[in-house]
């Protein structure tokens, strides 16, 4: 029965897993890919470049307005998506999911504690508050931002594992752990995350998603990482002005971006599309 | 309870409808034959799962879903309705065909006021204006013998009683008076104390209406006094078929004779046991080669496990058909039965308990 | 319903106490003192002249102090003066806040006008042709942001074709038609995700209605698909749009600062970010409390639109 319910993966979900592979790859390695070259070197100054080239085999996708070879940055530009994504969704799960499976389980005053105040960090529109904090800081390198991110992707990983471990906490092999003498705390560890974990990873890739598009917002407005470092939404700021020129270096960046956050919504739909097929199954 | 003008309004014969799911095929209703005259009642008695709510849906083209197949023919009225155009079908439904279904918390829409839904397909097929509709439906609830007719116009449903709910469905149904009406089970979720007075409002407004009525039950004393003409449907094929009045008279298949033996009586001492019937419905996907009720039946006998009856009268009455080898009353469901008892079979010992253990 | 609206309207003030103490823990608390914004870092040598500015913006009190003073004036509606422009916080907000609520409604106008039909659509015909064109299309949106669709749209139809402004605003008052062309593109940039969540709501939704008894029975009585789509279908699924509709105004605002930064408009989210670029911490502090108490608002007063549309709710209370 399992094999036979089991949904097979559409070319189109391969093919944006593929992306996803090559965009995480290139960023890992940017550094030792043969050929690509430095993101921040300003060929013109040199006179081996132009400003807003046209593809050709030196650049591949063409220069941007200070000459910078767009390929190499388009690259090194994931570096910031990806890590800021990473980290919101790592600190998301681990904090998240401990407070959240926590307060879900035990309930009672940490449950209102936490909960009311994951209410509140809620109550800001989220690009809002993230612009808020990031400039009030000050400082705007990546571990900054990704820092700021992950603070504040906790409440709502906590709320979404908060309602999984209520669910979870009604289970009969949770309630005949404690009818047993197991105490709360490995119970918590041994049955509520480990099944709350799921749930909350099919909430991590569309959460990912949203990251990456709040980073790019929070980068065209010039208030993510500190220029002359690339990032999606700073290229796409920076080539703006010169889009009645060459429209070139706006395209590849933004088509980036929105690649990358289809292939991880088309990729998230289909993992909830199977297990809901799998849950129908048993 | 005949009705005044004649001929047939219904013709069935040979439906099977089948849903195609990923374990298989189930094969809910599997060749079923009958006619209806004009302001006639059929009842259709089953348990749950023995297609009868699937063939009154498959009449009247209402099973939705893509993996539904139906075949045979159901001519109404002269035309076949499994071959008419969806477009065409909803030119019927209502004017000509109607439905009460069994739970009125969930056939009317909770949002949308009583007086719309009763008025809104009356105003679509008859293009009366909302004023004259609003009077219709006025007339039409106070003919279902609701009170404050006016005010229920502008009550939502949650508003009225489970019994007040199903006489504005029946009301719904009424509406564009159609010349047949399915009622399936249209009391069973409701309080005992209720489903008389439904079922004597529907058998009103049948005989007054000279309207052709299918109920669709599982209870057997639903039926009786109520219908011209009764099918017992088993496993989605029917096992009996005859006037009510015959039938009840002389019950011949054994499944009957259970349904029959089923329903608690107020006239026996009230510590005699009910005969629930044992085991369970046959799985309709791969139903048993022979006779569908042989796993269950008191009488069976090996012909029954390997050969399926066919549906044909037996004596004098061409009327009353059953599909049995082995019908109640005859020397060889007696027989069988002495040797089912003697071997220990759950259903004729059951059978034999609640009879007061006579043998 | 009238203790239920109480109770409402007294979590909401909770709420917004707690949000307001957030908003202004954060900006006092972090690196960046305010006087660097009040002074020129040349003109601090002069430690009198320092300490008479910090005394008279009032920074040398206990941070509860100036917290409490702060609420106090807010509850009254004066949310202080800018600390660059010296005009209330409370004038700019009144200002630039049209131009924001307009460019959002249009938005929620416009997609909740293109998804209704779409996600319809795509319910009925479930599983064919239409429907994985409207779940592809869905797709697409959502992972288009705001200011690249908005990029795209200003070169294609301002720069290209040369029908509308690329940036700018027409107030209402410079006529209808002036104002419109000022406000489609902003609208559309932010409309493309707002699209594709509303239509994947009202698909999944309206196919969940599509299975209840009452539907079956609403065909029984030969009505055409379309009105038993729209009549019987389409409200009870509109609960569901009408709270995701509220929750997502939350992004929608968040949206809005980017576009109104690339369209150049005159609105609230550009004021914002204008006051973060200046750090004018009173304006960045007064516009925050400001927006996410719309935010909060607005999902209360869905909660209460509920209660309007679904007349069960409205009876339980």
């Amino acid at each position: 029965m399992a094999a036979g319910t089991r949904l097979r993966m559409p070319i189109f979900t391969r093919l944006c897993v593929v992306w996803l592979a090559v965009i995480v790859l290139g960023a890992v390695l940017a550094d030792f890919v043969p050929g690509l070259q430095d993101p921040n070197h300003q060929g013109f100054l040199f006179g081996t470049s132009k400003t807003n080239d046209a593809p050709s085999w030196a650049h591949l996708l063409g220069t941007d307005n200070n000459s910078r070879d767009i390929l190499a940055r388009i690259v090194y530009g994931g570096r910031v998506s990806l890590v800021v994504a990473a980290t919101a969704v790592a600190t998301g799960t681990v904090f998240g999911m401990l407070f959240g499976c926590f307060v879900g389980y035990v309930r009672g005053k940490a449950d209102a504690v936490v909960m009311s105040t994951v209410d509140v960090i809620l109550a800001f529109p989220g690009l809002v508050l993230l612009l808020t904090v990031v400039t009030l800081l000050g400082r705007r390198d990546l571990v900054v931002i990704a820092a700021v991110v992950g603070f504040l992707s906790i409440p709502p990983y906590t709320r979404v594992a908060r309602a999984q471990a209520l669910a979870v906490s009604r289970r009969e092999f949770v309630l005949a752990a404690e009818a047993i003498g197991t105490k709360k705390r490995t119970i918590l560890f041994r049955e509520v995350i480990p099944n709350c974990l799921p749930g909350c990873m099919g909430y991590a890739l569309v959460n990912a998603a949203v990251i990456i598009l709040l980073e790019g917002a929070l980068a065209f407005l010039g208030l993510s990482v500190q220029p002359p470092t690339a990032s999606w939404g700073n290229m796409v700021n920076a080539a703006r002005v010169d889009i009645q020129i060459n429209f070139w270096p706006v395209v590849w960046p933004s088509l980036a971006l929105v690649f990358t956050v289809f292939s991880l919504n088309n990729v998230g739909d289909f993992i909830r599309r199977s297990r809901a097929v799998r849950s129908a199954a048993l | 309870m005949s009705g005044g003008t004649v001929g047939t309004l219904l013709e069935v014969r040979d439906l099977h409808t089948t849903f195609s799911i990923p374990a298989g095929d189930v094969r809910a209703v599997r060749g079923v034959s009958f006619d209806l005259e004009r302001g006639r009642t059929l009842g259709i008695v089953g348990e749950s799962g023995s297609g009868k709510t699937v063939l009154a849906r498959s009449i009247m083209r209402l099973n939705i879903g893509t993996n539904v197949t139906t075949t045979g023919t159901a001519t109404f009225d002269g035309r076949d309705v499994l071959s008419l155009p969806h477009a065409a079908m909803q030119d019927l439904w209502g004017p000509e065909m109607a439905m009460v279904f069994q739970d009125p918390m969930t056939a009317l829409n909770p949002l949308v006021r009583v007086g719309r839904q009763l008025t809104e397909h009356l105003r679509h097929h008859l293009g009366v204006s909302k004023a004259e509709a609003d009077r219709t439906a006025v007339e039409l609830l106070r003919e279902v013998r609701i009170p404050e007719p006016e005010a229920r116009l502008r009550a939502y449903p949650h508003e009225l009683s489970g019994g007040m709910r199903q006489r504005v469905c029946i009301a719904i149904a009424l509406a564009c008076a159609p010349s047949l009406l399915f009622a399936d089970e249209p009391t069973t979720a409701l309080d005992v104390t209720v489903q008389h007075q439904i079922l004597n409002l529907l058998g009103r407004e049948q005989a007054d209406r000279d309207m052709a009525m299918v109920l669709v039950t599982h209870d057997l004393g639903v039926v009786a006094g109520r219908t011209d003409e009764t099918l017992v449907m088993y496993a989605g094929t029917v096992v009996e078929q005859a006037p009510t009045r015959a039938l009840f008279a002389d019950m011949r298949h054994p499944y009957s004779e259970a349904l029959l033996r089923s329903i608690p009586r107020t006239n026996r001492p009230s510590h005699t046991r009910l005969a629930a019937i044992t085991g369970r419905p046959p799985d309709l996907i791969a139903p048993p080669a022979g006779c569908a009720f042989s796993p269950r039946c008191p009488y069976a006998q090996d012909r029954c496990h390997e050969e399926a009856p066919p549906l044909a009268p037996s004596g004098g009455d061409a009327s009353h058909a059953f599909a049995c080898w082995t019908p109640v009353g005859s020397p060889e469901a007696a027989e069988s039965f002495a040797r089912n008892v003697a071997d220990g079979l759950p259903s004729a010992v059951a059978v034999d308990l609640a009879s007061g253990g006579a043998s | 319903m009238l203790p239920f609206i109480a109770k409402r309207i007294v979590r909401l003030a909770a709420t917004l106490v707690a949000v307001s103490f957030l908003t202004f823990l954060l900006v006092n608390l972090l690196p960046g003192d305010a006087i660097n914004a009040l002074i020129p870092i040349d003109a601090q040598q002069d430690r009198e002249f320092v300490e008479q500015v910090r005394e008279e913006w009032g920074l040398n009190d206990p941070m509860l102090v100036r917290y409490a003073r702060w609420l106090g004036d807010a509850a009254t509606g004066d949310f202080g003066d800018s600390i660059v422009t010296s005009r209330t916080v409370s004038d700019e907000i009144f200002h630039r806040l049209p131009v924001t609520a307009e460019l959002m409604l249009v938005t929620v106008g416009l997609s909740v006008l293109l998804a209704v039909p779409l996600g319809v659509a795509a319910a009925y015909r479930e599983g064919t042709r239409v429907d994985q064109f409207v779940s592809g299309l869905s797709q697409v949106f959502l992972s288009i942001p705001g200011f690249v669709a908005g990029l795209f749209l200003i070169y294609v139809f301002a720069m290209k074709l040369g029908w509308l402004p690329a940036t700018g605003w027409n107030r209402l008052s410079d006529g209808l038609l002036d104002n419109l062309k000022t406000v489609i593109l902003p609208a559309l940039s932010l409309a493309l995700i707002e699209i594709a969540v509303y239509t994947r709501v009202v698909r999944s939704d309206v196919i969940g209605t599509l299975q209840e008894t009452y539907v079956l029975s609403a065909r029984s009585k030969g009505l055409k698909d379309r009105y038993i789509l729209f009549r019987h279908c389409l409200r009870p699924s509109s609960l569901t749009l009408i709270t995701v509709v509220g929750l997502n105004i939350g992004s929608l605002l968040g949206g809005t600062v980017v576009v109104e930064f690339l369209f150049a408009m005159p609105g609230l989210g550009k004021r914002l970010l204008d006051a973060i670029f200046q750090r004018d911490f009173m304006m960045v502090q007064g516009i925050t409390v400001f927006i996410a108490t719309v935010y909060v608002a607005v999902n209360t007063l869905v909660d209460l639109v509920y209660m309007v549309v679904d007349p069960r709710i409205r009876k339980a209370d």
